[in-house]
């Protein structure tokens, strides 16, 4: 059974469906990607995923257990890093272990063995602002994870990133998710990330937004590493482009 | 250390100009351009400070407390309305114009009706304050309740948190620039406050000194009491500094990380 299933989703705002009859899995370790252009309902239908927005039909169930409305299990990250200035990395990482109960010591303790895992070794105590861009981001994954009951949705993580920087980090995220217990839904309209990154990608066009493809990238992973220079990656994205079309 | 030094040469330019101000005041008075009977001479003016410094002291400490008390009064006060209404939307709707309208209600208008409904003592001069000092404080809180990004506020209910937790962790922090701000303006005010009520009636205070040397046409003690209440009022805004740099430690690693950029 799927880790995460969305089941006949539909949102409307007003009198305007934004999303219909979208149904998704997501398996246990998988990273799957919802790719679409702007306006296709993906930042909505990651506001139903995790709970901040009831669909008008359809549920969501993590686990065998109907989530629908209940923000708090299923755990959220955008391309803003929204790390807080006022608190420390280590703090701004643990936080939500923090609002779950935990002491502020715990909380800390249970935090700091991920620094090494996550390229963070020695900013524990910084400040956000001394950070770079890309460390910002490991930082709001590391928080993503520890927030997470296993499950996490990355709305276009690394767009606002150079893509030098993209490129390192989207490498670096492959080889964490080989160590670390998290599936991954992923928004992206990079195509490129998309292929590089999932092992499946949905499309969702049109409008309302609906499902309307899934891709299975057969790559195995750890990727090599001209993977996103071969034929059949090549292959993957004209295949993806006519798709969109 | 540099760091140290550029802090000083920055002020260099301030401390040179007061000195000038002082001395070309000072030799007006001593060439006789403008009669000491109008205005006394700075070492006049220091030599009224030192005879009188244990009566003035007395009372500047009756006008301190005064201030730090209405001052404390119209912290609370502001902490809890802002705080309310940034709960509530429909009491902020209600309120946010009345706040305002407050605050065009001349101080020296409402001092005299203070003094009637609350007598002599200290409790006017205190109302006073308060009223006077909490509006700044209100309405940075409010704007600083409001500063924080919108997806920050959905990551943290994505995250499960209650709304006091959001307050917490979110709001707060994000208010205290703000709350600061708001504090340091009131800081100023408070002393300010204080003195102007005195004027109106009571028996002890910098106000009261005020209007009695002001009745002896006392010209070096009136500049004397203002020199002690500038002195006051720039004390107070140093320890709102104080305090904010040991509330905010954070601030300074922003500050020094912009300018590095």
């Amino acid at each position: 059974m799927a880790l995460l299933t969305a089941e006949h989703i539909t949102k409307q705002y007003g009198s305007r469906t934004i999303i219909e009859d979208i149904n998704i899995h997501l398996e246990k370790g998988e990273i799957v990607s919802l790719l679409g252009v702007s306006g296709s309902g993906k930042t909505t239908l990651f506001h139903v995923l995790s709970g901040l927005t009831e669909p008008q039909k359809g549920k969501v169930v993590l686990g065998g257990e109907d989530i629908t409305g209940k923000p708090g299990r299923i755990s959220y990250m955008l391309q803003k890093d929204l790390l807080f200035q006022h608190k420390k990395i280590i703090d701004n990482v643990s936080l939500p272990l923090v609002l779950k109960g935990v002491k502020k010591e715990e909380a800390r303790a249970k935090a700091s063995p991920y620094f090494a895992e996550f390229g963070l070794e020695g900013t524990q105590n910084q400040y956000p602002t001394q950070l770079s861009g890309g460390m910002r981001q490991r930082a709001a994954l590391l928080r993503t994870y520890l927030s997470s009951t296993g499950v996490a949705l990355l709305d276009e993580p690394f767009s606002a990133l150079d893509t030098i920087t993209k490129t390192s980090i989207q490498k670096w995220y492959l080889q964490v998710m080989q160590h670390i217990d998290l599936s991954t839904l992923f928004i992206t309209h990079d195509i490129d990330e998309a292929i590089l990154l999932s092992d499946r990608i949905y499309i969702l066009s049109g409008q309302p937004g609906r499902i309307s493809h899934e891709i299975v990238i057969r790559e195995p992973k750890p990727r090599r590493d001209d993977f996103n220079l071969s034929p059949e990656f090549l292959e993957y994205k004209k295949d993806i482009l006519s798709k969109l079309n | 250390m540099t760091k140290k030094l550029q802090n000083i040469t920055s002020k260099i330019p301030a401390i040179v100009a007061l000195l000038v101000i002082v001395l070309v005041w000072q030799l007006l008075c001593s060439f006789g351009i403008v009669p000491t009977y109008m205005l006394p001479s700075p070492i006049d003016v220091v030599k009224a400070l030192f005879n009188d410094r244990a009566i003035i002291f007395d009372h500047a400490k009756i006008s301190l407390s005064e201030s730090l008390i209405g001052l404390g009064l119209g912290i609370f006060i502001a902490f809890v309305m802002a705080t309310i209404m940034d709960y509530f939307k429909t009491l902020n709707l209600a309120f946010y114009p009345l706040l305002i309208i407050t605050q065009t209600i001349p101080t020296i208008a409402i001092a005299p009706i203070l003094v009637l409904w609350l007598g002599f003592g200290m409790a006017p001069k205190i109302a006073l304050v308060m009223i006077t000092t909490f509006f700044p404080i209100a309405v940075g809180l409010l704007d600083g309740y409001k500063s924080v990004d919108e997806d920050a506020l959905r990551l943290m209910r994505a995250m499960g948190a209650t709304k006091t937790q959001i307050f917490i962790h979110a709001k707060m922090p994000a208010a205290l620039p703000h709350f600061f701000s708001g504090l340091k303006i009131s800081a100023s005010y408070a002393v300010v406050g204080a003195v102007v009520s005195e004027w109106l009636g009571g028996f002890e205070g910098l106000g009261v000194y005020m209007t009695r040397v002001k009745k002896a046409y006392a010209f070096d003690k009136m500049f004397a009491v203002i020199i002690v209440i500038v002195l006051i009022s720039l004390l107070l805004m140093l320890v709102v500094n104080l305090i904010r740099r040991v509330v905010m430690p954070w601030e300074h690693v922003v500050q020094a990380e912009r300018k590095r950029d």
